[in-house]
């Protein structure tokens, strides 16, 4: 079933690869189309009731005296980032139809395996197959951004390619550690992820912690925390529209997800002791991000730099580790998915006008792009926390999980590091992303009618390709759908909130259990398991 | 004496060889003289599976040959594959003798050169004792002086060839008088008796000074071979003055013999170190700090350059530092059921080497398919805007490139994998960090390699790179791109070769000599 998810995108390479480049776009578009409704098949397999559970896994031996397995699986969690995937991925191939006019056919190419890339990383049960996975999300997307990207795509792609590249070896180290240990104790090698976490999850608190820098190098860079986001604007500004969209929507993902799936179950101890300073990190991302964001007069700047403090609040709810915060910031990953991958897809749109992306040379949308502006302000409401959309939801619940972070949650002896200051630091968060939004809307959408004069976009490569003043029906069809998710998942969040509760309880569970209890009890148990 | 000689068989057909290309060579015939490289292919095939076939010598690390000699063989073809053939448009040029470069043409006596240096390497690897590894290690290399100077008719390559020769000289100097001193302090220069000696010193309260010292020497000697720090100052300049053909020679097999002649001497001191450590803690810390300076300063310096052959050249040295983690980390020669192949530093390295050789080759060879106004490649400006040109090079570059950086899932990626998994099972947590981090400083310039082609627009430069006449070449370059994705696929049964040919001889002759079984029928199927 999984594997069939895995198949299909694959197969639209090899398509890719041996038709004309005119048939790519179609091809692509059908790809990942088939593979939307296929990801659809797997959620309706996929049964709610056991969510916390890991199902439709199958599993290949690969490289035996390694312990190697070819093996995939999915939790409720994993299967909602699966599905933003495949849902963002043919709205990026229809939203790059007209813009791509040089070879068509590797972008294309590139967006495919950059799919594949991506879903295996959310469906691997197998700590290597997840690693080489989410290493190899790096080469297309480099070739993304150096080939299609704007004026400064070198160096952008080569900083976004070494800035996570790097953070990830120490990753590998650390998860090879893991694996190491695991071997010493049971005398065999494995991979699988279950097994790797009962071991590190018991191990001494000083070795957690090391585990747990090592994968932060990783994830936090990909996230990006507050020190190491430097990459993250460079690259979102150079990269072309579809490149944007997917590195904000799903590959930022990797690293909360990461986060989610490794570092807090593997060094359930560490991580509690350490929750508060990578809160602190993310308070000062959120507000760091988002006094940046105003002072930005470069349209994908700013909405990178949102990502910045967005993501910030994504991993405050983790942090907080309890039950409102990790499921709030589950939900934050989709919703800050849906709606920055539709303000890149906008901001996209006019890019592909008039060449610009500066707040100083457009002004006054409103007045010629009425849909456009519509659709600009729909997202940025929804990725501002408008209460009855579905940015609301996850903002909420992860600055709720940090203020009731302190109280010992029923049934459990221990409570969460934070508490109520935090959450009233990253709350300011809110108002300024409030205040550097509008203002973005009020210059970019209001005002006087200002745009580059044509012989300015004349001058331009892609100008015999002439758009409507508004969206064409292409482009509304690509905004619409997250539109109405947008407004689907605002109104009634528990169509995810109650399928993810029962892996995020788990998991909030044993880190509070985990971080309470002497480590030895945890040891002799496992002694017991291995013998 | 004979049973010796029995097991020699593959190196005694490449000399066979090397005496038919003399007469071939030398031959007035063009047509004669044309067949030479399909003679000294023949050869090398027989060679191979004479190797795969052989009996294991009587040596200490019996399965080794078993390995080292069929992979020496295959990557021998490849390498082959890459000289050029004798096109009617050179005969008469070589006929004055005017004019020779490997880029174009073969001669004979550069065949037998090659062939000789690769027995020389063969013969490493079933090396008993000191005196045969001396001379096995200067067969490996002498030719190599020579294939250097007369592969290029430029001043450079002479210029390289001197550098290299006295450099190498001096090196020989060091590690004979290492030898020599090992066999001052156990009085024998048979591998195993060496061993025995050096066992009976560790029992008897620890390992003399002079042996240890003996073996730093030879350890410095040989980091010549493998282009290590503090001994790889030759290695830009004689890359990139030699034609590129017999760069990719000399980046795969002088470091394999190293390497190999490591391994030996470095296993009559296994597990002699105090409480059972692998190595005497003198031969590690001077192990840990070559193989942390020459990763270093390898990539540090490779970071730097804008000539290809260069970066090439120094990224070689970072991957010698690669594999000294792997010496460092030796912990367990035995792949017995408390441990595991994976966490073997030797089979790492024999597997890292195979890799490293086959994938190098591709990168070089893609530089050897090209050429402007008749001349090398120079600068990474020359490879730009490759991809519209000569999309099939830009795409083998790409691979060969990412594998070398060690990105996942190419072959690459699993070399450095087994690396670190046997320096962490070593406790050597500092080493396998700093790895780590030099392969990340490393993808700085393989990812330019791999990617100017496909993302620089093509400037002026780049529009006069033509392709060179040579179809075997173009092949080599194309087995090599496809060998970094599909070794995947045999990763495990090669690590598992690599684990059987570095277990230690058991004292005992009884002992079941299963090694070289595994090893040559991976070897074969890889080839």
């Amino acid at each position: 079933m999984l594997l069939t998810l895995l198949l299909i995108p694959t197969l639209t390479a090899l398509a890719i690869m041996m038709r004309p480049a005119r048939q790519a776009a179609p091809i692509a578009l059908a790809g990942s189309l088939l593979a939307l409704l296929w990801a659809w098949f797997v959620w309706r397999a996929f049964d709610f009731a056991d969510s916390a559970a890991i199902q439709l896994a199958a599993s290949w031996t690969w490289i035996e005296p390694m312990g190697l397995r070819f093996s995939l699986g999915v939790d409720s969690v994993a299967l909602m980032l699966v599905m933003l995937t495949a849902l963002l991925t043919p709205l990026a191939v229809l939203g790059s139809w007209t813009a791509i006019t040089q070879r068509v056919r590797e972008f294309y190419l590139w967006l495919v395996i950059l799919e594949i890339a991506m879903l295996a990383v959310f469906m691997a049960r197998d700590l290597l197959v997840f690693y080489l996975a989410f290493e190899f999300t790096l080469v297309p997307m480099f070739f993304l951004i150096a080939v299609y990207g704007s004026t400064n795509r070198a160096r952008a792609s080569i900083v976004f390619f070494l800035y996570t590249f790097t953070g990830s070896i120490i990753t590998l180290i650390g998860l090879l550690y893991v694996a190491w240990a695991q071997w010493s104790h049971s005398g065999h090698w494995t991979f699988d992820i279950g097994v790797l976490t009962a071991t590190a999850a018991s191990m001494s608190p000083s070795q957690q912690a090391w585990i747990l820098l090592a994968l932060c190098c990783g994830f936090a860079v990909k996230v990006p925390l507050f020190p190491v986001h430097t990459w993250l604007p460079l690259a979102h500004t150079e990269a072309p529209t579809a490149g944007s969209v997917i590195l904000a929507a799903v590959l930022l993902k990797l690293g909360t997800y990461g986060l989610y799936r490794f570092a807090m179950p593997m060094c359930p101890v560490a991580f509690n002791q350490y929750a508060p300073l990578i809160a602190v990190l993310c308070i000062i991302g959120i507000i760091y991000g988002a006094l940046v964001c105003w002072v930005q007069r470069d349209v994908k700047r700013l909405i990178a730099y949102s990502s910045v403090s967005h993501l910030g609040f994504c991993v405050l709810g983790l942090a907080a580790i309890n039950t409102a915060g990790v499921s709030g910031s589950v939900m934050y990953m989709i919703n800050h998915g849906l709606s920055t991958g539709a303000l890149f897809l906008c901001i996209g749109m006019v890019y592909e006008r008039y060449h610009t992306r500066s707040m100083d040379e457009l002004g006054g949308m409103a007045r010629r792009m009425p849909l456009w502006t519509a659709f600009t302000v729909f997202f940025v409401l929804s990725s501002v926390g408008l209460p009855g959309l579905n940015g609301f939801v996850g903002e909420f619940l992860t600055i709720f999980g940090a203020f009731t972070s302190g109280q010992p949650l029923q049934g459990l002896p221990t409570a969460g590091p934070l508490g109520p200051w935090y959450a009233a630091f990253a709350g300011t968060g809110m108002i300024l992303a409030a205040i550097y939004l509008l203002y973005f809307c009020g210059h970019l959408l209001f005002g006087a009618y200002h745009v580059p004069d044509a012989a300015h976009a004349a001058g331009h490569e892609h100008s015999h390709h002439r758009l409507p003043r508004d969206l064409t029906l292409r482009e509304t069809i690509v905004l619409a759908p997250l539109a109405v998710l947008c407004i689907w998942l605002g109104l009634q969040p528990d169509i995810v909130l109650s399928r993810i509760e029962a892996p995020v309880t788990q998991v909030v569970t044993s880190i509070n259990l985990s971080a309470s209890q002497p480590i030895a009890a945890a040891v002799t148990a496992q002694d017991a398991e291995g013998h | 004496m004979l049973d010796r000689v029995a097991t020699l068989w593959p190196e005694i057909t490449l000399l066979i060889t090397v005496l038919l290309l003399m007469i071939t060579g030398t031959s007035g015939d063009k047509d004669f003289r044309r067949v030479g490289s399909w003679i000294a292919g023949l050869g090398l095939f027989i060679a191979f599976i004479l190797a795969v076939r052989m009996p294991e010598p009587d040596t200490l690390l019996p399965g080794l040959a078993g390995f080292m000699r069929p992979a020496a063989c295959a990557v021998g073809i490849l390498l082959l594959m890459g000289l050029g053939n004798v096109d009617a448009r050179f005969e008469s040029d070589i006929d004055a003798g005017r004019r020779f470069d490997p880029l174009e043409a073969t001669q004979g006596e550069f065949l037998c050169f090659f062939l000789l240096s690769l027995a020389g390497l063969m013969l490493c690897a079933t090396a008993s004792d000191l005196i045969w590894l001396f001379l096995a290690l200067e067969m490996t290399s002498l030719p190599t002086y020579i294939m250097v100077a007369t592969g290029r008719s430029k001043v450079a390559a002479r210029e390289a060839a001197v550098k290299y020769f006295f450099l190498g000289a001096a090196a020989a100097a060091v590690f004979l008088y290492g030898f020599a001193m090992l066999y001052g302090a156990t009085g024998s220069l048979h591998l195993i008796d060496i061993r025995a000696a050096l066992e009976a010193q560790a029992a008897a309260g620890g390992i003399s000074p002079l042996a240890i010292l003996g073996l730093a020497l030879a350890i410095i000697g040989i980091s010549f071979k493998i282009a290590a720090v503090p001994m790889h100052f030759y290695t830009a300049d004689v890359y990139e003055g030699a034609a590129t053909p017999v760069t990719a020679f000399l980046a795969f097999v002088p470091k394999a013999a190293g390497f190999v002649t490591l391994m030996l001497l470095l296993s009559s001191a296994l597990h002699l170190g105090e409480g059972g450590q692998p190595w005497p803690e003198a031969i590690r810390v001077l192990l840990w700090v070559l193989a942390a300076l020459t990763m270093t300063i390898g990539n540090a310096l490779a970071m730097w350059q804008n000539r290809i052959k260069r970066v090439l050249a120094y990224s070689s040295i970072a991957h010698s530092g690669y594999m000294l983690v792997g010496l460092v980390a030796a912990m367990e020669t035995a792949g017995s059921a408390a441990d595991s192949p994976t966490t073997n530093g030797f089979a790492a390295v024999l597997f890292y080497l195979v890799v490293y050789g086959v994938t190098n080759l591709g990168a070089f060879y893609v530089l050897a398919c090209l050429q402007r106004r008749g001349d090398e490649l120079e600068t990474f400006d020359d490879l730009e805007g490759l991809w519209d040109r000569h999309g099939g090079y830009a795409t083998i570059m790409a691979l060969c490139a990412l594998s070398l950086m060690g990105l996942p899932p190419l072959i690459g990626f699993f070399a450095k994998l087994f690396l670190f998994t046997s320096a962490i099972r070593a406790g050597e947590y500092t080493l396998v960090v700093i790895a780590g981090l030099n392969s990340a400083a490393a993808a700085w310039y393989y990812l330019k390699l791999a990617g100017v082609g496909w993302v620089r627009k093509p400037g002026s430069a780049a529009a006069e790179v033509e392709r060179t006449p040579a179809p075997g070449r173009r092949f080599a370059a194309g087995l090599s791109a496809i060998a970094a994705v599909a070794l995947v696929v045999l990763t495990a049964r090669l690590i598992a070769a690599g684990d059987a040919a570095v277990q230690l001889r058991s004292s005992s002759a009884a002992a079941p000599h299963h090694a070289a079984a595994p090893a040559a029928s991976e070897s074969a199927a890889r080839h």
